[in-house]
Formats: C-alpha cells, sequence, structure tokens
C-alpha cells in the first residue's frame, strides 16, 4: 500500500520537525533570558501617545538613517506610555498630556514640542467661529443644533476621543472643566479617525492636534483666536498641551542618544515641519 | 501487546500534549478573571452591570449601555443574517443544481476568510454615509453594525443550517413527494421544522460570532456610550469598550475594561453551552 | 397538484435563488471594489519597499514579513500541539471523561472571541511573561486561537482512516506509535494540512488579538522580540486615520488575493483527499 511505503519519509520528517521545534524553543528561551537591559540593545522602543506616534515615527526614520538604531514606534496612549515606560515595556514612554503626580513621581520628562488642540468641522460647514463656552454647550450636549451657533438648522454630530487618550485628556482639562461629555458624543480612537470622521460629515464637530490639520476639514478660532504655530507662541491661543518623552529614571546609551537628538535642532527642525511647536534645543 | 517504555512514554507525551487546549483554557480564564475581579470586588458586580454612566477617568464604572448596545446589535445582526443564511442553505440544500451549489457553497465559505477590518471598513465608505443620507442621524449606528455583522455571520449561519437540513433523513422528503406535495410545501412543512435544532444551533453560533466580533463593528457603531432608542443610534457593544480604551487604560481603569471581558466571556459561555445542549439534544430526538 | 401550491412554489424558489444571489453579489462586491481600487496601486516597489511618512509613502515590506513570520510561527507552535492532542484522541484512549474534558477544552476555546484571546496574550505574554510587544507574543497568541481548528480537522482526518490501515500493521508486529507514523499519519497528511491551510486563512485577517500583542510599529522586525505589524493591522490604521487611501485598498488587495490563494488551495486539497478517501475505501 502507498502509506506503507511513505512510512520512512514520513517518519523522518516528523522527527526533523519536532527537532526543529525544540532547538527554536530552547533558542527563544535563551533569548529571553538574554534580552539586554533598556538602551544597550538594537532597537529602542517608543510607546504611547497616539498624537505623538506619527511624529515618533518621522523621527524614528530619521533617526535610522543617521545612525542605524532602530527604533519601534507604538500607539496605545498616553497613560500606556507612561505605564510602559515605567514598567519597563517600552525605553521610552510618550504623552500627549502632562504628567499626574503619581506619574511625575516616578518618571523622568522630557518636554520635545507642544501641539495646539484644533476644533475643527467640516469644510461646507459655514461656521467658523466658536467661543468656548459654545463649544463646551456643543461637547456637553446643553447646545446640540448648528442654528444655535449661527449655522444651518441640523443636528450637531459631536466626535470625541476615548476616555484614557491625552488628547481628550488635555481637551477635558483645559476646555471642558467640570462639564461632562455628552454621551451621544461619537467616540474615535485616534486624530486621524477623528479627522476623517469630520472630513465625511458635513454636522460634524471634533477636536484633532493641530499638526495634523489639513484642507479636509476646518479648524474653527476659538474666542477670536486662530490655532496656528504662531498663536501657540505668543500664548494667545490657549487650548495647548505638551508632547512628552518620559523614561524611567535618567535615560541611556541608545535611549539618551535619541532623546538628544529629538530636543537638537535636527530633531526640532523635523517637529516644526511638521506643524508642531517646538520646544527649544535644550530643557 | 505489551508495551514498550519507550511507547509508554510516548503515550504520557502525547497526553501532556492533549492537554494543551485545556490548559489554554484555563490559563485564559484565570488571567481574564484574576485582571477584572478587583474591580468587580470594589464596585460590586450588580452595580458594575446595571450602572448606566461609563466615565471611567471620574472612577464611574457602569456598563449596562454597553451590554445593551451587544444585545441590540446582536439581535440587528441575527434579523439580517439569520433569515438570509437560512434561506441560502435551503437554497445550497434542495433547491440549487450541483453545479451551481458546487459554486455557491464555497463563495459562502469564502466571506468568512475577508477580514473583519475589510467589513468595517466597506461598512465605514459605503453603509455610513448611506444610512447617513437616507435614514437621517449620524450614520455611525445599531443598523450600520446590524448589517455588517449580519453579513459576517452567514458563513456560520448557513454552514451550520446546511448541515442540519441535509441530516433530515430522505425518507421524509420521500414521502412527502409521494404525496405530492411541491418542494415549497416539503420544505415548510416537514425539512425545516426537521431541522429545527440545527438551525436553532446555527442561530446561537452566529449570536456567539456577532457578540464577539471587535473591529468591524468599532468601524460603524459610533461608540457613543448611551443606551441607543432607535436603530438610527451611535452604540458601543462590550468589545468595543475594551478594544477602544485598553491601550490607554491603566490602574482601575485596565481593571474594569477586563472586568468587561470577564463580562463578555461569561455572555459566550452561557451561549457556546446552550448551543451544544441543543445540538446534541437534536440529534437525540 | 393544485395551481395555488404551484404558485407558492414558484415564488419560494424566486425567494430562494434571490437569496443565494444577493450573497454571491456581496461577496463579489467586497472582494471587487477592494481589488479595483487596490490592485492599480500594487506594484513591485510597493510590495518590496519600506513604508515612509506613517505609510504615506512607501511598500508595505516589514507588514508582508510580519504577517508571514507571524502566521508560519502560530501554525508551527499550534500544528504539533494540534495533532498531537488529535492522535492521542483517537488512537490512544478511548471515549470517556477524559477525551470529555479534552474536546469541551478545544470546543470552549473555538467559541472564545478574539479580543478576549487579545486580552489575555497582552496580560500573560506581552506584560506577566515579559516578552513585550513582539512576534512572540503575537504567536503565540494566535497559535492559541488556531489550535482548536487544528485539533478539530487533524481528528477528522485520522477519524477517516480506515480502521483495516491500523489492523494490517497492527497485524505485521508494529507498535502503536509506529502505526501511527507510519500507516495513520501519511493517509490523514492531507486532510492535516487542508486544516492547516484553513486555520492559515484564519489567522492571516486577525486583527484585535494582534494589536495587542504584537504591537504596530512600522519597522522590519530584527528579531523574535520584535513589535511588528501585520497587512490587515495596518489597513485598519492607514484606512482609518486617512493617512492613505489609496496604499490601504493596496494593502487590501493584497490580502484579499493571499485569502483567494489560500482558499483555492484548500479546495484543491480537499478536493484531493476526499478522492483518495474515495479511492482507498475500495
Amino acid at each position: 500500500m502507498a502509506a506503507i511505503r511513505q512510512f520512512r519519509s514520513s517518519s523522518a520528517v516528523r522527527a526533523g520537525a519536532l527537532a526543529l521545534l525544540v532547538l527554536f524553543f530552547i533558542w527563544s528561551a535563551a533569548g529571553c533570558r538574554a534580552r539586554a537591559p533598556a538602551g544597550t540593545g538594537r532597537s529602542l522602543t517608543v510607546a504611547g501617545s497616539t498624537s505623538v506616534q506619527p511624529f515618533a515615527e518621522i523621527l524614528a526614520e530619521d533617526f535610522y538613517k543617521k545612525t542605524g538604531t532602530n527604533v519601534n514606534v507604538q500607539g496605545g496612549g498616553s497613560s500606556a506610555g507612561a505605564q510602559a515606560a515605567r514598567s519597563h515595556v517600552a525605553d521610552i514612554g510618550t504623552l500627549s498630556r502632562e504628567l499626574k503626580p503619581d506619574e511625575a513621581a516616578v518618571l523622568t520628562e522630557f518636554v520635545i514640542a507642544h501641539d495646539a488642540i484644533a476644533i475643527v468641522v467640516n469644510p461646507q460647514n459655514p461656521v467658523a467661529a466658536l467661543t468656548t463656552e459654545q463649544i463646551r454647550g456643543i461637547f456637553s450636549g446643553t447646545i446640540s443644533d448648528w442654528s444655535q451657533v449661527g449655522g444651518p438648522q441640523g443636528p450637531i454630530t459631536v466626535i470625541s476621543r476615548e476616555e484614557g487618550s491625552g488628547t481628550r485628556g488635555a481637551f477635558d482639562e483645559l476646555l471642558m472643566g467640570k462639564a461632562e461629555l455628552t454621551p451621544r458624543a461619537l467616540v474615535q480612537d485616534s486624530n486621524g479617525s477623528v479627522k476623517e470622521t469630520v472630513a465625511q460629515d458635513p454636522r460634524a464637530i471634533g477636536y484633532i492636534s493641530l499638526g495634523i490639520v489639513d484642507a479636509r476639514v476646518k479648524p474653527v478660532t476659538v474666542d477670536g483666536v486662530t490655532p496656528s504655530v504662531e498663536t501657540v507662541l505668543n500664548k494667545e491661543y490657549s487650548l495647548v498641551r505638551p508632547f512628552l518623552f518620559v523614561t524611567a529614571g535618567p535615560p541611556q546609551g541608545h535611549v539618551k542618544e535619541f532623546i538628544d537628538y529629538v530636543l537638537g535642532p535636527e530633531g526640532q527642525k523635523i517637529l516644526r515641519d511638521e506643524g508642531l511647536v517646538p520646544a527649544g534645543p535644550t530643557k | 501487546m505489551a508495551m514498550t517504555w519507550q511507547e509508554k512514554a510516548i503515550e504520557r507525551l502525547l497526553f501532556l500534549i492533549a492537554l494543551s487546549a485545556v490548559t489554554v483554557l484555563i490559563l485564559i480564564t484565570v488571567f481574564i478573571f484574576r485582571g477584572g475581579w478587583p474591580i468587580l470586588a470594589k464596585v460590586g458586580v450588580g452595580k458594575f452591570v446595571s450602572g448606566l454612566k461609563w466615565a471611567p477617568s471620574r472612577g464611574v464604572f457602569g456598563i449596562l449601555p454597553m451590554i445593551a448596545g451587544s444585545l441590540w446589535v446582536t439581535i440587528g445582526a441575527l434579523i439580517v443574517g439569520v433569515p438570509l443564511g437560512v434561506a441560502c442553505a435551503v437554497f445550497l440544500a434542495e433547491i440549487a443544481p450541483p453545479r451551481v451549489g458546487a459554486f455557491v457553497k464555497p463563495a459562502i465559505e469564502l466571506l468568512a476568510g475577508i477580514p473583519s477590518v475589510v467589513y468595517g471598513f466597506m461598512g465605514l465608505v459605503i453603509l455610513v454615509p448611506f444610512v447617513r443620507t437616507v435614514f437621517g442621524g449620524p450614520g455611525f449606528s445599531v443598523l450600520a453594525a446590524a448589517i455588517v455583522l449580519g453579513i459576517m455571520i452567514l458563513p456560520t449561519v448557513v454552514s451550520i443550517s446546511y448541515d442540519a437540513i441535509r441530516s433530515v433523513p430522505r425518507v421524509y422528503r420521500e414521502g412527502m413527494y409521494s404525496l405530492g406535495a411541491t418542494r415549497w410545501q416539503t420544505i415548510s412543512m416537514v425539512i425545516l421544522p426537521a431541522a429545527r435544532s440545527g438551525i436553532l444551533a446555527s442561530v446561537i453560533l452566529g449570536m456567539g460570532r456577532a457578540i464577539g466580533e471587535t473591529m468591524a463593528v468599532i468601524m460603524v457603531a459610533g461608540n457613543a456610550t448611551l443606551i441607543p432608542r432607535s436603530p438610527l443610534d451611535p452604540v458601543r457593544t462590550l468589545t468595543s469598550n475594551i478594544a477602544l480604551e485598553m491601550g490607554y487604560a491603566a490602574g482601575d481603569h485596565r481593571t474594569a475594561l477586563f472586568a468587561t471581558g470577564i463580562v463578555l466571556f461569561v455572555i459566550i459561555a452561557i451561549l457556546n453551552l446552550i448551543a451544544r445542549r441543543v445540538l446534541t439534544g437534536g440529534v437525540r430526538r | 397538484m393544485n395551481a395555488r401550491a404551484k404558485a407558492a412554489d414558484r415564488r419560494a424558489s424566486a425567494l430562494f435563488w434571490g437569496a443565494a444571489l444577493l450573497v454571491i453579489a456581496i461577496l463579489a462586491g467586497i472582494i471587487l471594489y477592494i481589488l479595483v481600487n487596490g490592485v492599480p496601486a500594487l506594484s513591485w516597489a510597493f510590495l518590496t519597499q519600506a513604508p515612509a511618512k506613517m505609510g504615506r509613502e512607501g511598500g508595505v515590506l516589514p507588514m508582508i514579513v510580519g504577517t508571514l513570520v507571524l502566521t508560519v510561527m502560530a501554525i508551527l507552535i499550534a500544528t504539533p500541539l494540534g495533532v498531537g492532542t488529535a492522535i492521542y484522541l483517537t488512537e490512544y484512549t478511548r471515549e470517556g471523561p477524559v477525551t470529555q474534558i479534552i474536546r469541551f477544552g478545544a470546543e470552549s476555546l473555538a467559541g472564545i472571541p478574539s479580543i478576549i484571546f487579545g486580552l489575555f496574550g497582552f496580560i500573560f505574554f506581552v506584560i506577566e511573561l515579559d516578552l513585550g510587544w513582539s512576534i512572540l507574543s503575537g504567536a503565540l497568541t494566535l497559535a492559541a486561537m488556531i489550535l482548536p481548528t487544528i485539533i478539530r480537522t487533524a481528528e477528522e482526518s485520522l477519524r477517516s482512516v480506515p480502521v483495516s490501515f491500523r489492523e494490517i500493521s497492527y497485524a505485521l508486529g508494529a507498535s502503536r506509535w509506529q502505526t501511527v507514523t507510519r500507516a495513520v499519519l501519511p493517509t490523514a497528511m492531507p486532510g492535516i494540512v487542508t486544516g492547516i491551510v484553513l486555520a492559515l486563512g484564519r489567522s492571516i485577517g486577525e486583527t484585535a488579538a494582534v494589536i495587542f500583542t504584537a504591537g504596530s510599529s512600522l519597522r522590519l522586525p530584527t528579531s523574535l522580540f520584535d513589535p511588528v505589524r501585520t497587512l490587515p493591522v495596518h489597513f485598519y490604521i492607514l484606512a482609518r486615520e486617512g493617512i492613505s487611501l489609496q496604499k490601504a485598498y493596496a494593502t487590501a488587495a493584497i490580502l484579499v488575493i493571499a485569502i483567494l490563494l489560500i482558499n483555492f488551495v484548500a479546495y484543491y486539497l480537499l478536493a484531493r483527499f476526499s478522492a483518495r478517501r474515495g479511492a482507498v475505501r475500495r
């Protein structure tokens, strides 16, 4: 029978496969124990705010070209970034909000840039100016129709970020204050998806990082001030939050190299080109 | 035949390997419960499950809107997917000529292979604007999620219903035809009732699949934390709740998300048990 | 047969045909939409370059590598475990409480949604075992997800091997393990491979569990401990954030083509398997 004829080859193949598997597991286990402490390995892990992520990515690309060190950039959110840095899951944590007291106690922070939060509406929406009170009213649900703020009749579709997002945390702190977000608000999980949603829905309003505003959405003036790098620098625009790199303890090795690079003239130029407000060369 | 020690060793090894599935299951159960129990103990299971407000940054953890959301979306998916799925199963089992059937059956199974993010994206670019312009509301809605999920559970419903219909004894059909019944009379009066428990099982398994779906729902449901009052309202499901905030969460918030996972886990375990009971009960009958 | 019943029969038939056509139309619609929008953006450069500017430019080479490595590793881990379990269930024991527990474990695992696997993989592999967001974490999690499928299909294939094969082998004086590896397994192999191919197809599209365990880094991985982004994760991020709709479609096109190929391979194998089985039974 054909089956018996094949016996030798299949048995050998299985034995070989099993042996490979065993070797493979031994190798991984060895690699496990040999995992290098932060900063001395061949790659860095940078994890945290999804607002910071795209900019960290561009910095990582450039850093790799200049030094050959791999930098892996992850999302996960500001809180997760702080957590990841603390527990050494990541070499550098990124945040788009201020550190909380318990985080600040154990983490070293570096401000790499300032970012404005822009309130955006669909380009088809004639409304171009809102006051802080109006924005608060819209996002808390007390104002629910565009006609109440000078626009055409129609219900307002509120778009927010999810709980735990640094952008949302900053928005809550800087603008909402005690007011709560309306439960009717749609929730999207990144700046980009908020922007996309606002771009698709003529009745939508949302808040995103100034650095990613483009022609698909229209930023409104807040209390008469247009969000821009200039108005952030001269402190006219008030919805501003810091982009932070945090480490557990003083950075060393490649980690220090990367942070120095980001805070140095080359890194800051990249951030400025991308629409962020640079933090300045030294901190 | 006496077993050498090598044979015995192999048997032992295989036994250990065979326990791998159970081991993984136990690990998952332990770690999920361990991850979420603290918040249930702190807030109380009742309050957690029936709380109307979800505001973790303020320490408020109530997941009733998400339970309602999962329920609405799943029921919607069943309304969309079950009639269509059972109809396809009947088609494949009773009506399709063999060559058509040989083409349609693999095609439906292909539906199962399309990644959920692709379904979600199609829902995002086609269904959401459609619902918004035709029905009103933000477009992100129970309706959009129900349609997407309904399509996603089709392969499950079709394949299990198909098996159930095929396993109806031929005698039933022959009896009906010899009495002069039409095909539709045979199907409606004899075959479908006889396959009832298998079809029910397919519904329950489809339900389990719909409740567990994450990526597609996040993209089309809107994720608002309120109990939906109409199919056009945005909605957040238990799975979306976990996926949306998991990456960001720390401390109590993360524990609460694991607790959401526990609730989900328990609901699906119950559904699976019911499905198994229905399936095996049916066979014995 | 009265006219009314005939009319009802015709109407019902039309309805059933309609249902089938609707489903086929939906399937075709999805596949065509992705391919029509995505294939024009596909190019050799796209397949072999790394992404630049978060995916706005460049290609998807790291994602292709990531997807391949992740799924292949998951299969390498799950197959010995799954086939071993199936062998144990069919060749080494009788039905009883032990086998029921094992089966219960496998079936329950099959019903657990991917987000729970993601949660588990995150808390267990990434955090507890300190593997971090890595290929290892992702592969181990995926392996757990596809294990039930492999167990189920392997068991089916093993059971379909005629008893006579085993009887002849024993009659020739072979031990149980020799029988399994030399007589039963080779015959069941096509069915087992089909199961593996199906599991492969399922794990390629997996997103939720992968994001939480393998991360979403854009870099080409240099070790098993590096995070990696797979094609569906990349598609999700590109599409949702509007980074580049064109590249998103192209990524999806690669996925859809891969799924189509995998399904065709699985059907070809299944057809050969049944044909062989049919021939052997005679």
